[in-house]
């Protein structure tokens, strides 16, 4: 048994005050959740305290928080972890610190609106399986692998933690977000839905679609599940390029250029990004199309803007060629780390993470 | 005043099945639910579901497994329907998107499960409740034009017009507090179990027993409700569970003393052996002093190989990180049996429909009765999608061929009058709720768990009775419309009470020992006088006791051996 302190922030909508902090004395095991805590305060303390929980066991998502700032489920936080992330942030003797979730309206307490926020944006991806002319007689024979791929997504329980971290979201509050992405490709990753394509190109070309998220991923650390919605973005977008969409922020081919480049040279050549990224073909050896005239042009602000604040100053950042080399055979090493990667195509997922199995690999060094 | 052909009270699998089974009927559907779906307790069920689909198992196996694991106290007919159903069900759900488990033929692949005698059981991880009822609210979300969604709509009572037919439901809806009278043709009760009687167990917070209470209430009988499954393996403390499937991918069940202890209780199943019998062998250990000082007796998970833990037990690795601080693939966990499921519940027959006209139940909250005297493990999901679905589809039959009566305004208003008077009471004008709901729970999972004699149950049914009194006066702190869930929590206690004390009662009568009642003061299963079903019905004194027949259909009741 240890005392705890949560400061709460809570807010009575009928009472015509605005929100306000209340402390609570908790008395429990460090071993117990930040839920048992809030529960053991409304049960000796005051009734009125709301928050929405059910399992107390992280699967059915229904008390999302934030806890010293970050979002996560009340009952998959234990006291004493959360007592020492308290401390840690503010040196000593702090309280706990429970907050209701971010980016949704409250409604009450610990209580938000995620009706009008999370679930219409769920809604949004048409989130159901679109299969084409009638079942098989038996089930879909389907590669395991993909039901493996996709059962990540299904893991989500729509708690809306990473939603209420998403700081995309927070600059553009119509972002379709990381839950629903995340569902999205629960049905794009499904070879059973006929509607892929359609899917990618509703996706890629709303304007707060899959191009939106910033890579933060603070929705990674905010799921209880592993579900890591960035990840399940990133392979929307992917998907979306092999599809043939064109990304209207050219990140595919940004993130090409920043592949080949260090492919090339092992390290970043500044001088070259902008360049490889609208017109791919290191050092300038294609014919530039229309629309890679115009990134670039329109790149040229940023650039002056970088050499002007420091950022690009320096020759290597602005001449291509400069850049240096990496010594001895290093570029070799990298290039059989490519090599290896391409070889061994795997996206990660919460589902396969054997390790006894892994057999060592023979030695691929070779030269290129 | 809101009204629909069907409603469907809570929205776990057999809500949710229900209602879009009465929508294809091109009836309108209404689902209400305490909490919004994906919250309900269907989500719990990590193993998987059973069904005989591979070549090479029968329908036939599977019934009589069932019928076996019930210790011969499911009917029949009840259970050959549900397993004819399962195969067709299990591919209706994959066609749905349930993204189950392949083999490497990219077919659909099974595990192996406890009591039964093929690997049946199709899964999802061990997240196969949740995979499968965020695909059935996929299928609500595409079908809202016919099925109107009540989420966060709390039941407080049937209503019934003046033929003694359920034509309606009292509900408050939870985030502003206002009442509203539902009309219906039919009613489908889908409101899970009441594990919260009991303190630990696996059941979420939610599990208050609102259904059967509420059918109780309105004079349906209830029956079995002494049949309470102990569950082998939950986390000490907590009552978290860890699901079944860790014994089927082949944990071992190991004492204090490192002996693999089932040997000696099922030498052929080992720990694969029904509930009940794993549960006694358990509990014999620790009482017998092989335990470990908390109580308890370890599963031993290390056995199974780590990539297939991390693959197919992922949520248990979770919950053994998360709760008890143990790395499941490297060192066994603590364990021991705990409150898990209600097999007995609202009776009804094979279509969902209870003796009360336009009342029907179905999964947990119903015993039709497919589980008896223990659930096989698997069975449940199983139960909640057959049944779920039998229901919708004769609740919409019922609705096209009634004209359905207008509910009274009167049960409205007796309705807010009880809620207000709650509001009302003094504080410290008697105990707080939760003092009494911890009483209740402590004193159920003393005397009426895996072991129970007269004297225990005696003194549980004291206590309840007076609880009843003590609630009567137990005050609460929100004075407030929105989300007051102290007002509902002081509802939930009643519902609870009414549930304990129906169970005391029917595990007083009962004076043998069957699946999960065992008397160890009559430790004999007796077939003469207790092969029957003992029926529950509301009356002034408590519940009143009759009996009725267990259907016996081609397996004849034999002694049970695992």
């Amino acid at each position: 048994m240890a005392e705890y302190t949560l400061k709460v922030r809570r807010y009575q909508p009928e009472s015509g005050e605005g929100p306000y902090w209340e402390e609570f004395e908790v008395d429990l095991d460090p071993s117990l959740s930040v839920l048992d805590g809030i529960l053991q305060a409304k049960d000796r303390d005051d009734g009125s305290l709301s928050v929405r929980c059910s399992c107390r066991a992280a699967i059915c998502g229904s008390c999302g928080v934030k806890i010293n700032g970050s979002s996560t489920l009340a009952c998959k936080t234990q006291l004493g972890e959360a007592h020492e992330t308290a401390n840690r942030r503010n040196g000593g003797g702090e309280p706990i610190v429970v907050e209701p979730m971010g980016n949704m309206p409250v409604i009450k307490d610990l209580i938000v609106d995620m009706e009008s926020t999370h679930w219409t944006k769920i809604r949004r991806v048409t989130p159901w399986l679109l299969p084409h002319g009638e079942p098989p007689e038996r089930e879909y024979v389907v590669e395991p692998e993909s039901m493996i791929d996709i059962t990540q997504s299904m893991a989500c329980i729509q708690c809306g933690a990473c939603v209420s971290s998403c700081l995309s979201m927070e600059v553009d509050p119509e972002f379709i977000g990381p839950a629903a992405l995340a569902k999205a490709y629960r049905f794009v990753g499904d070879p059973r839905d006929a509607e892929t394509k359609e899917r990618l190109h509703d996706l890629a070309e709303d304007p707060h679609g899959i191009y939106d998220c910033t890579h933060c991923f603070n929705c990674i650390d905010a799921c209880p599940k592993g579900v890591a919605p960035m990840d399940q973005i990133m392979r929307l977008r992917r998907k979306a390029g092999e599809h043939g969409i064109d990304d209207p922020h050219n990140g595919h081919n940004h993130e090409t250029a920043f592949v080949k480049i260090i492919e090339k040279k092992g390290t970043l050549d500044e001088a070259l990004l902008q360049q490889e990224s609208y017109a791919p073909g290191v050092k300038g050896k294609v014919k530039p199309t229309k629309s890679a005239i115009k990134g670039l042009l329109g790149s040229i602000p940023t650039v002056l803007r970088a050499i002007k604040t420091g950022k690009a100053r320096s020759l290597p950042k602005l001449i291509p060629g400069v850049h240096p080399k990496l010594p001895d055979g290093a570029q070799d090493e990298v290039q059989a780390i490519y090599k290896h990667a391409e070889e061994h195509r795997e996206e990660f997922n919460i589902y396969i993470k054997g390790e006894e199995d892994v057999e060592p690999e023979p030695d691929e060094k070779e030269t290129v | 005043m809101p009204s629909h052909d069907v409603l469907v009270i809570g929205a776990g699998l057999a809500g949710q099945r229900a209602a879009l089974a009465a929508a294809e009927q091109g009836v309108s559907v209404g689902i209400v639910s305490k909490v919004h779906p994906v919250r309900s307790h269907s989500n719990a069920a990590q193993g998987g579901i059973n069904a005989a689909l591979n070549p090479g198992d029968s329908w036939e196996s599977h019934a009589f497994d069932t019928i076996k694991g019930s210790d011969y106290l499911s009917d029949q007919d009840a259970v050959e329907i549900m397993c004819r159903e399962a195969p067709e069900e299990i591919l209706h759900l994959e066609h749905l998107g349930v993204t189950f488990h392949r083999n490497e033929e990219g077919k659909l692949g099974t595990r192996a499960f406890g009591g039964a005698s093929a690997a049946r059981t199709y899964y999802v991880a061990d997240i196969t409740g949740q995979a499968i009822m965020h695909v059935l609210y996929e299928q609500l979300m595409k079908h809202s034009d016919s099925v109107a969604r009540y989420e966060e709509w709390f039941c407080t009572a049937l209503a019934m017009d003046e033929n003694g037919e359920c034509c309606g439901v009292v509900t408050r809806n939870v985030a502003d507090g206002s009442m509203e009278l539902f009309q219906a043709k039919a009613v489908i009760l889908a409101c899970g179990g009441n594990g919260q009687v009991w303190k630990p167990t696996t059941n979420a917070l939610i599990c208050t027993g609102d259904g059967i209470a509420m059918a109780y209430r309105a004079g349906a009988k209830l029956m079995d409700m002494e049949m309470i499954q102990y569950h082998p393996t939950t986390l000490a403390g907590k009552g978290f569970l860890i699901t079944e499937g860790a014994r089927g991918e082949g944990a071992h069940l190991l004492n204090a003393k490192g002996e693999r202890f089932m040997e000696r209780y099922a030498p052929n199943k080992m720990e694969l052996a029904s509930r009940d019998v794993v549960s006694r062998a358990e509990q014999t250990e620790i009482d017998e002093g092989r335990g470990f000082p908390d109580g308890t007796v370890a599963l031993d998970i290390t056995v199974v190989p780590k990539k297939r833990v991390h693959e197919a037990l992922r949520e248990i690795v979770l919950v053994g990180q998360d709760f008890a601080g143990v790395d499941i693939t490297k060192e066994p966990i603590r364990i021991k049996p705990g409150n898990h499921y209600t097999m007995g519940g609202v009776k009804t027959d094979v279509d969902g429909r209870t003796d009360i006209p336009g009342l029907y139940a179905a999964g947990e909250v119903a015993c039709v009765s497919v589980h008896g005297g223990n659930r096989l493990g698997a069975n449940s999901l199983l139960d909640t999608l057959i049944f779920g679905r039998r229901s919708g589809a004769d609740a919409a039959a019922r609705a096209k061929r009634i004209e359905g009566s207008r509910p009274s305004k009167q049960v409205l208003e007796d309705e807010q009058g009880t809620i207000e008077e709650i509001v009302s009471r003094e504080k410290g004008s008697g105990r707080r709720i939760s003092e009494i709901k911890l009483e209740l729970g402590t004193t159920m999972d003393k005397h009426v768990a895996v072991f129970r004699n007269e004297a225990g149950i005696q003194e549980a049914l004291d206590t309840v009775r007076r609880l009843k009194e003590e609630a009567v006066s137990a005050y609460i702190d929100d004075r407030s419309a929105v989300f007051n869930q102290d007002v509902l929590g002081a509802i939930e206690l009643g519902y609870m009470l009414d549930n304990a004390e129906c169970t005391c009662v029917a595990a007083l009568e009962r004076k043998e020992s069957r699946g999960a009642q065992y008397r160890t003061d009559f430790p004999e299963r007796n077939d003469e006088e207790w092969l029957k079903h003992i029926d529950l019905q509301q009356d002034d004194e408590g519940p009143e006791i009759s009996y009725s027949e267990v259907t016996i259909t081609q397996w004849e009741p034999q002694e049970r051996t695992y």
